[in-house]
């Protein structure tokens, strides 16, 4: 039974001090504070204390002294100090180990201004952009290195990550190229009806997949799919020490883990965006065919007029740029993660988002040089 | 193995059983564990130590065996039960296994959080003074990526004893500390036991951390109990495994 009671100026405690009565304490004790004004605690009738108990009765030590000290008057000759008494055998060893009394402050780290996280934004932002640079610098010229030298890379790696980042992104491109093919060309064909221009089906569709939709589709899969499995392998690495055990081997991590990726998504990239092109020309086809009364041959006719070789190899070519800059992107995400499983985390998703807002941006670029 | 007349064993483990696929980890352990002692489980390395510890806390499930705590079958509770059961005790993981994306400080405070409703101004004082116990006042706001091995151990031994554990479990709380660090971490064991009267057991198998505390020992090997008893009689048994190891790890 947990009693809390004033008599003459003294709160008694009887009972069990402990971390399951304690909130009981405390609310008895504050209903009593409201309408008196104690100057001891005895807990003589206290006949367990833990922890709980020790750091509950320095607070209401605490809260009541200073309590005292507001309501002191300058003629008061009185000490004022609120004393405790009734430690006996079963409460001291327990009170001794864990009074807080005598541990200075916490330090409290000191939060920052608001200008002063403005210049540590800046600051930060200008030391991300160059580590970027100098990760993306690393990567290009190892890669470079590495079509003449292929020491320092795992052996084997290359086919791996071919299957990996290639192979095994097939389903997922064509499905959603498909899907992409047939959307643009259902809502582009109720219009093209109306005006007779039936044909046109062709032209818009291969325009725009072979300008945009195909290369900027596929690398946005890949961007989610491989992209974040780069990041995230590194990162794992880095937060487990494997990448300091290489460097601790003499192998450079760039060379070992991302060389190999960035040699197979050079080549397996255009095969991608080339399927996907293919696959979305077969879903807007089934549209031309089913709905607007194509032929066959004069879709495919069509749609090899109008494709020019300088489409051919813009499209390639801003392929590559995306897988390039997918890689990088990945790669410097995980070499600079932070803490632990949280840290992996973050940089996997930083990894894609960031990817995917760079292709974005990157293609736009290239439209308007290339208009 | 049978009981003192004056202490009833706090833990009862019952002819346990551990596999790994058709491999048997552990073949049979039987042992009572008393109240207010300090029982070491040592042994070489793969014997079944740290497997031993983490079928008796449920962590892994025995192929078959009992384990009891205050006389009541924990393998048989349900969540909420065996919940109950594990705020009287805390662990120290080997490699501290604290959360990475919190501080020290938060860390701490997890149990306390969770397991009570004291008020806030409370649970800081005890953290504080938690961590003071270990020598960490001055890490409080750290991160967990932030402290070296041995400061990361002694934040999880602060957050293992958030609750006041009745029992305390070790994973090897030695490992990977400097011999001053490893004696200081074995003082603070010894003042737990006495003064908080907790019954600790601990997977080790540093032979001087053995000799500071140990009041009991079980030894293992090859998934067998060859023996339980004080260090002196173990070393006075004539097993043949018992006197390598002790006289192996002899400087």
């Amino acid at each position: 039974m947990q009693e809390v009671r004033i008599q003459d100026d003294t709160i008694f405690l009887v009972g069990e001090l402990v971390f399951s009565f304690v909130p009981i304490f405390q609310e008895k004790t504050a209903k009593l504070l409201k309408h008196t004004s104690p100057i001891m605690l005895d807990i003589s009738g206290i006949s367990r204390i833990d922890s709980a108990g020790v750091a509950y009765l320095e607070e209401l030590q605490i809260s009541i002294q200073s309590r005292i000290k507001d309501k002191r008057k300058p003629s008061d000759k009185s000490s004022g100090i609120f004393l405790l008494r009734g430690i006996n055998d079963a409460t001291r060893p327990v009170i001794e180990t864990f009074s807080s009394l005598k541990l200075p402050p916490a330090q409290i780290p000191p939060s920052q201004t608001f200008f002063e996280s403005i210049g540590s934004s800046v600051f930060d932002g200008f030391n991300a952009l160059k580590d970027g640079l100098v990760i993306a610098a690393d990567v290009f010229f190892w890669s470079l290195y590495g079509i003449w030298n292929r020491s320092g890379q795992r052996k084997g790696s290359f086919v791996q990550q071919g299957v990996a980042l290639g192979v095994q992104a097939l389903p997922i491109v064509a499905l959603l190229s498909f899907i992409i093919g047939f959307i643009l060309s259902l809502q582009s064909a109720v219009q093209l009806r109306n005006f007779g221009a039936n044909i046109f089906i062709a032209d818009l569709l291969a325009v725009t997949m072979v300008r945009e939709m195909g290369p900027m589709l596929t690398a946005i899969i890949v961007a989610g799919r491989s992209g974040s499995a780069i990041a995230s392998e590194i990162a794992t690495m880095q937060v487990t020490e494997e990448i300091d055990a290489l460097k601790m081997m003499a192998i450079n991590p760039v060379r070992y883990v991302v060389v190999p990726k960035f040699h197979a998504i050079t080549i397996v990239m255009p095969i991608l965006v080339a399927f996907s092109i293919l696959v979305g020309e077969i879903g807007g086809l089934i549209i031309a065919m089913g709905y607007l009364d194509l032929s066959l041959e004069s879709f495919v006719s069509r749609t090899i007029e109008i494709i020019t070789f300088k489409d051919l190899v813009v499209s390639m070519g801003k392929s590559i740029w995306f897988a390039w800059v997918i890689v990088v992107i990945g790669s410097y995400f995980g070499f600079q993660v932070k803490g632990g499983a949280e840290g992996v985390g973050k940089a996997t998703t930083a990894s894609v988002v960031a990817s995917i807002f760079a292709v974005i941006m990157f293609d736009a670029m290239f439209s308007l040089l290339y208009l | 193995m049978a009981a003192t007349k004056e202490k009833t064993p706090v833990i009862k483990v019952k002819d346990l059983v551990a596999k790994y696929g058709d491999k048997i980890i552990l073949d049979g352990i039987t042992v009572n564990i008393l109240p207010n002692e300090v029982t070491v489980i040592l042994g070489g390395s793969g014997c079944g130590k740290t497997t031993l510890l983490k079928n008796i806390l449920r962590l892994y499930e025995p192929f078959s065996g009992n384990v009891e705590f205050w006389d009541e079958d924990i393998l048989g509770m349900t969540e909420d039960q065996y919940g109950t059961v594990l705020k009287k005790v805390g662990m120290l993981f080997q490699n501290g296994a604290l959360l990475n994306s919190i501080s020290i400080y938060e860390n701490v405070s997890i149990p306390l959080e969770q397991h009570t409703e004291i008020s806030r101004e409370v649970i800081d004082r005890i953290i504080r003074v938690k961590l003071n116990l270990v020598k960490l006042s001055h890490a409080i706001y750290l991160f967990p990526s932030e402290l070296s091995g041995g400061m990361k151990k002694r934040a999880a031994l602060a957050r293992a004893l958030a609750l006041d554990p009745q029992i305390l479990f070790c994973d090897e709380p030695s490992a990977g500390l400097d011999p001053l660090t490893s004696a200081a971490l074995d003082e603070l064991l010894l003042d737990l036991k006495n003064q908080l009267n907790m019954t600790i057991v601990i997977v080790t198998h540093e032979l001087a951390s053995i000799h500071r505390i140990a009041d009991k020992i079980i030894f293992l090997d090859a998934g067998k109990m060859l023996f339980y008893g004080t260090l002196e009689d173990a070393k006075k048994a004539g097993i043949a495994q018992i006197d390598t190891f002790f006289k192996v790890g002899q400087f």
